[in-house]
């Protein structure tokens, strides 16, 4: 293995352990919207898609980027407006 | 390490803190608005910070930078508007969608790819493979709560041994690529995966999607964490892995206050969907019918009273009438609060989202914990479209509630079932509450019964 190999994996086992120690703790009261805020978190793959731009050629290559970055902005951005309006209702009237 | 990409890697890494703290901070109700806000700011500056990466580097043809701006733009207001428009009760199918197209974008990266390293391509398959099947898999189940598809379980002749036969192909192909590096290799993979989360996804019941859901949302991060390895991208990689966390948990939360094993949920065929059509009359006793306006007298001349929302309410969207009974009750001095189970809805903490649109105090709202000590004080108990989660065989052994988390609403002085008809729940088993001497049944729809027991209200208490 790599050292980059190994060095990623340190990273995403990490990334695992923390998202599940953080993650834990969240009451079911929240768990949709909480559910809803990974799914935007997930749309980070955004950044994979720009990194993609660099590499790809020719027509079909554009086509699937021009894809990949739909979905990905899609994602992202529908991801996080409509977290907020779900909490956005979370308010004590009083 | 030049000092450029020293900085930029300090970036990635400060966006990484932001989305940790930010799903910290969706700890409590009072936070999470903000946690949430922390994160997109987060995921902001990691996209500002890509794209002055791509100038830097210089190596992006105009083609590509067009592609690239021409899809982002478009997905990105398809995203908003889908997310300003959509109706709170169709929130579930959305964020399926969402999921979708995320777990679309990661098999895409590797499709697009031509880094060619044994590290690529082993996470590149991997990520095709997941991503693929997520994406088609969350379109199913999105299409399933909109109702496009129908949510009964759809069992498709040799489904089974059909995926068996994708996964086979999908693993052989996976292999070859290794070796041979070739990209319609992994086209081969990405057609089996899609094929296969229909095929996965069709057998499961509508009631069981949040679980599905939940599991796509995980699947979707692990593919968006492999597209990290892939391209050898740090924030990728943990933010990949803080959401495969989340949906893992999240979708051993579900299960198990359900009491079904994941295992069982994947396997499909089981549930009911959202229509309960079962005729009346299947529960071995006799059970004491009520009209609404005598449900309305009983409910008016209460000192405290408990709504119980179940998954018939979502599916009726009756949380607006649902608020203004408990409104009508409490102006005409009854203490009324709602008792939430954790799977009330269509996925975890669902219920709660639909009855703060409403407008319901967040204060009158409680859990499981809050409410079944809360039981045994309450004069009348109000179920609205709820069933096994309220059924007391759950505290014996030897039924397939056994040991479910139950709401002890059989505790309280009088109960008052809102429901369609006797048909079973989810579990497929009479409910031993309906033919309590204690409970009235209510027949009608949560949406149109709500509706006559406020205007009973109305009518006869004042």
């Amino acid at each position: 293995m790599s050292p980059m190999l190994l060095a990623d994996l340190t990273v995403f086992t990490l990334a695992l352990l923390v998202g599940f120690e953080v993650i834990s703790k969240v009451p079911a009261t929240l768990h949709t919207p909480l559910m809803s805020g990974a799914n935007a978190i997930h749309g980070v793959v955004i950044v994979g898609v720009m990194l993609l731009a660099a590499t790809v050629t020719g027509i079909g290559g554009y086509v699937l980027l021009a894809v990949a970055a739909f979905c990905a902005a899609m994602n992202v951005t529908g991801g996080y407006v409509v977290t907020d309006r779900m909490l956005a209702m979370f308010r004590s009237r009083s | 390490m030049s000092a450029f990409d020293t900085i930029v890697h300090l970036v990635y890494l400060a966006c990484a803190v932001s989305f940790v703290i930010g799903l910290h901070l969706m700890n409590a109700p009072a936070t999470a608005r903000r946690g949430n806000r922390i994160s997109a700011a987060g995921m902001a500056v990691a996209i500002l910070t890509t794209a002055v990466v791509l100038g830097h580097g210089g190596v992006v043809t105009t083609g590509a930078v067009v592609a690239l701006v021409i899809g982002a733009v478009a997905g990105g207001t398809a995203g908003l508007v889908a997310a300003r428009r959509v109706k709170m009760t169709a929130m579930p199918q959305l964020v399926s969608l969402f999921n979708a197209v995320g777990g679309g974008a990661a098999a895409l990266i590797a499709l697009g790819d031509h880094t060619a390293t044994t590290q690529a391509a082993v996470t590149g398959a991997l990520d095709v493979a997941i991503g693929a099947l997520t994406f088609t898999g969350s379109l199913v189940a999105s299409g399933k709560l909109a109702g496009r598809i129908p949510g009964r379980p759809l069992v498709v002749p040799f489904g089974r041994l059909i995926s068996a036969g994708l996964a086979a192909i999908a693993v052989l192909f996976s292999v070859w690529f290794v070796g041979d590096g070739s990209n319609w290799l992994l086209a081969v993979v990405a057609i089996a995966a899609l094929a296969a989360g229909v095929l996965l996804t069709l057998p499961i019941g509508g009631a069981d999607m949040p679980v599905v859901i939940s599991l796509l949302n995980a699947c979707t991060g692990t593919a968006v964490a492999m597209a990290g390895f892939v391209l050898e991208s740090t924030p990728l990689i943990i933010a990949g892995g803080l959401v495969g966390a989340a949906g893992a948990i999240l979708t051993k939360l579900m299960a198990d206050a359900m009491n079904r094993p994941i295992s069982a949920i994947i396997a499909g065929g089981y549930g009911t969907g959202d229509a309960v059509t079962v005729s009346a009359g299947s529960a071995s006793a006799p059970v004491r019918e009520i009209t609404a306006d005598d449900a309305a007298i009983q409910l008016a001349y209460a000192g405290k009273v408990v709504i119980v929302p179940g998954y018939g309410l979502a599916a009726a969207q009756a949380q607006h009438e649902a608020v203004a009974l408990a409104e009508a009750l409490t102006a005409h001095g009854v203490e009324v609060t709602y008792a939430i189970h954790p799977v009330a809805g269509r996925m975890p903490g669902h219920m709660n989202v639909l009855l703060a649109e409403a407008n319901a105090p967040y204060d009158q709202l409680r859990d499981l914990e809050e409410s079944n000590p809360e039981f045994a004080r309450t004069d009348v108990v109000l179920v609205v479209g709820a069933n096994d989660v309220t059924n007391p065989a759950a505290r014996r052994p030897g039924n397939p509630v056994s040991g479910m988390p139950i709401l002890d609403v059989d505790k309280a002085r009088s109960v008052i079932v809102l429901k369609r008809s006797l048909g079973h729940g989810y579990a497929g088993i009479d409910n031993e509450l309906y033919t309590d001497p204690r409970t009235a049944m209510l027949f009608a729809d949560a949406k149109a019964g709500l509706a006559a027991l406020l205007s009973g209200l109305h009518a006869y208490a004042g």
